[in-house]
């Protein structure tokens, strides 16, 4: 018996330091980072014209990595004039066949330097290299495939019309998944016979340049992909810049309005998508170790900086308890730290900015009566964290039930009746995402026809496919990305000849 | 006693005491996924050596071929009690299981040591046999000295959905065992789906099962991390409803420290380290303790070496 107790004592010290994962850190040194990055213009990486420069931080240490250009109105000047020469020069009449070619080549060399891009993308942007590795790079690569394989097939794209491309794209990113986000612009544009211009998020240019590295390696004729790095005037110069024929945005829907009042009128085409406060419906015949699983991907991937974020929980009244006390048991086994490390399930915040601002709606929420919920997971000394949180005990009228947050933080309402679980989660001026979980199938069809979002998702979430078309109503925007729907936003359409 | 009522999850089953325990529903992509994150841990350095120990701990090392003799199940035991002959800190296993008529030759060699003898019995694989015959061959495998008996589900009743019957065997052989431990083989890969899974797991835990095990070994499609994930969270459900704790035991095709590691990473979190022990977890297998071995040797020396330079059986 003594025998019999001493080797459980042992057995339970082994089973702390199995499941402790001591740090498992994907080795930096495939990626080079230089201490200035230029711009891309016409196939050359060039200085500003005025020579301005902001510095990228790591956002889980909070270390300087580089100085990156800041690109002015001259700046964007040049580049719109290197995408229409390169756009008139020959990319527009090239064989569809040779720009597919182009895309294809881009695709594999993605592939090729998928674990360059994945740490790049960690360290620049703070996502754990997890979702970095096996989420934004593959997709990415798996965008440039899809389009590559749309190029020279576009007249069967929008049966009976006659297809022809638009010009010059300004593309304005986000920096949440900033090389995922370049590939969803990139993709569709070239391979509808479109150049770009492409402007990164300020925070994370990185990868961007990097993608700009992999366009020369490439071969693209020079002009047919630029790059101009800066912050919110870059954009604003590169959205309202004639010479562009469609402005495609990702981001704020703040910043969203403003490019849609400077677009107005001009004939110019324009596709926003912006925020969104997913509702994430669970009815009490779930499966419920499986919806946890559902609402953790919804809200806590990217550290919850996703548009199509999962972010308000609605839950049937009378499994509200028993769900929320496994998912705050679910919560604790997020591990939040190094984003290098593979075994992180949250990583750091994308900027200080981004910090504070979540830090200000949780609270906010509190000094609203809410009660909070965080993860007890310890937090690196140095970088910009935020545990996991829930927030309960809202009304609906709180500000952060009603506004994105961008953060790894969950609202918590509950419902009685289908009816009831519609008209809350439609109770919001977005509309990008949704969820259902139910073990039936009717109420599935009942609820994707109620609900007000361009995406639904049933017993699942945040799965992407390049095939899908992806994009939201009301405040989320309009447009699609991805699938033969997203082609159409980037094609110039007449009835084909009879 | 099995009450089919609404949606699939609705299923309530009662114990014998007449408790019931209610069944509820899996969803198979969700748990798929989770199931493919958690048995991708990566897990290295000293977790990894704990976790290599940790395992060996926990396997019932098995031999159950019809070529099976005194003195190859010697020669397993032999290498259970001292799995790297060259290294005395490497623990001895659980257990060694084997086929009823080779229950009292290990016995014999296992004598004084911590290694249990386990034994399938009731038909193994298939239980397409009469009750009392299988009821009769754990009795006698208990007799010979068993300390744990490997049973099958009776699939052909389950599958036709006379779960009462399926119940009433399982409770039958838990009294047949005496003080012998239970283990019953729900044979995952003729189930069909996770649904099905999760109700095996919950009908053999209620019929008093002291663990639930994934396989027989002899079928193609065996333990993977979403079947452990699923029985794991029956486990933990069944918990949750009746305060007892069942153990779980995975079996079929694990062969490599890598996998055995997933699926230690699969319990951890979903059950809690307390299960990590080998009271409540076993990993059944024969060629996984040579693997784990080298793999030790590994993390000692920085080589790995060869398979050929350990014992085999």
């Amino acid at each position: 018996m003594t025998t019999a107790r001493s080797q459980t004592g042992t057995g339970e010290n082994l089973a702390e330091t199995f499941s402790e994962y001591v740090p498992s850190v994907e080795a930096r040194d495939i990626v080079s980072i230089k201490p200035r990055y230029g711009l891309l213009i016409g196939g050359e990486e060039r200085e500003p014209l005025q020579g301005g420069a902001f510095a990228t931080i790591e956002p889980s240490s909070g270390d300087h990595l580089a100085e990156i250009s800041e690109g002015t109105q001259a700046d964007v000047d040049e580049a719109v004039a290197a995408a229409r020469g390169a756009f008139e020069a020959g990319w527009r009449d090239l064989a569809p066949r040779v720009r597919a070619k182009y895309i294809f080549r881009l695709a594999r060399l993605i592939q090729d330097r998928a674990r360059e891009l994945a740490v790049l993308e960690s360290i620049d942007g703070g996502k754990p290299i997890r979702e970095s590795r096996d989420i934004d790079i593959p997709l990415s690569a798996a965008h440039f495939f899809y389009h590559a394989g749309w190029a020279d097939k576009l007249e069967y794209a929008v049966p009976g019309m006659r297809t022809a491309p638009l010009g010059v794209m300004g593309q304005i990113i986000p920096w949440n998944f900033p090389v995922l986000m370049a590939a969803w612009k990139m993709a569709p544009a070239l391979a509808c016979g479109n150049t770009v211009v492409l402007k990164p998020a300020e925070t994370t240019s990185l990868t961007a340049l990097l993608l700009g590295e992999i366009v020369q390696e490439a071969d693209l004729p020079p002009g047919v992909v630029n790059i101009v790095t800066g912050a919110g005037e870059t954009g604003a110069a590169l959205a309202a810049h004639p010479g562009v024929d469609k402005v495609a945005f990702t981001g704020s829907t703040a910043v969203g309005k403003k490019i849609a009042r400077q677009v107005a009128g001009t004939g110019r085409r324009l596709t926003l998508e912006l925020g969104g406060k997913g509702a994430h419906v669970v009815f009490d015949d779930a499966a419920l170790d499986q919806a946890i699983e559902g609402i953790v991907d919804a809200i806590f991937f990217n550290q919850g900086h996703v548009c199509c974020a999962g972010s308000r929980l609605l839950v049937q009244e009378g499994i509200a308890d028993h769900l929320l006390g496994r998912l705050k048991q679910r919560m604790e086994l997020l591990r939040v730290g190094d984003p290098l490390d593979k075994n992180t399930d949250v990583g750091a915040i994308n900027s200080h900015a981004q910090l504070q601002r979540i830090t200000e709606f949780v609270e906010g929420a509190e000094s609203e009566g809410c009660a909070i919920h965080q993860s007890g997971a310890p937090l690196p000394e140095r970088g910009f964290w935020f545990r996991p949180t829930l927030v309960t005990g809202l009304g609906g009228s709180e500000r952060i039930a009603r506004e994105e947050v961008f953060g790894p933080v969950l609202t918590v309402q509950t419902f009685r009746t289908e009816a009831e679980a519609v008209a809350k989660a439609n109770a919001t001026r977005y509309g990008l995402s949704a969820g259902v979980w139910t073990e039936k199938g009717s109420r599935i069809l009942w609820m994707t026809q109620r609900l007000k979002a361009g995406v639904v998702w049933a017993n699942t979430f945040n799965q992407f496919d390049a095939a899908s078309p992806f994009g939201g109503v009301r405040e989320s925007g309009f447009g699609r990305e991805g699938g033969r729907q997203g082609l159409e936003e980037y094609l110039q359409l007449e009835p084909a000849a009879k | 006693m099995a009450t089919l009522a609404g949606a699939p999850g609705a299923l309530t089953i009662e114990r014998p005491d007449g408790q019931p325990v209610h069944v509820g529903p899996v969803d198979a992509f969700a748990l798929e996924t989770r199931a493919k994150r958690l048995a991708s841990r990566s897990v290295k350095r000293e977790s990894k050596r704990a976790g290599l120990l940790l395992a060996t701990t926990c396997i019932d090392l098995t031999t159950l071929e019809g070529g099976d003799t005194p003195g190859k199940v010697r020669a397993l035991c032999a290498r259970a009690t001292r799995p790297d002959p060259d290294d005395l800190t490497v623990p001895p296993v659980a257990a060694v299981c084997v086929y009823p008529a080779l229950v009292a030759v290990a016995r014999e060699a296992l004598q004084g040591t911590s290694v249990r003898v386990a034994s399938v019995a009731g038909s193994f694989p298939a239980g397409q046999a009469s009750i009392d015959e299988r009821l009769h061959e754990i009795r006698a495998a208990v007799a010979d000295g068993a300390d744990e008996i490997d049973i099958v589900l009776n699939r052909n009743a389950l599958l036709a959905g006379r779960l009462e019957v399926v119940r009433d065997e399982v409770a039958a052989s838990k009294e047949a065992c005496g003080h012998a431990h239970l283990k019953t083989i729900l044979e995952t890969g003729e189930l069909g789906s996770y649904e099905m899974i999760r109700r095996a797991s919950f009908i053999a835990m209620a019929a008093g099962s002291d663990m639930i095990k994934t396989s027989t070994g002899k079928l193609p499609s065996a333990a993977t991390p979403p079947v452990a994930l699923c029985m794991a969270e029956a486990i933990r459900d069944f918990e949750q409803q009746t305060g007892e704790a069942v153990g779980l035991k995975l079996a079929g095709g694990i062969r490599r420290s890598k996998q055995a590691l997933g699926y230690l990473a699969i319990i951890a979190e979903t059950l809690g380290t307390r299960w990590l022990t080998p009271e409540r977890f076993r990993l059944g297998a024969s060629s996984l303790l040579n693997d784990i071995v080298l793999q030790l040797r590994f993390q000692t020396t920085g080589r790995y070496g060869r398979p050929g330079d350990l014992p085999v059986d």
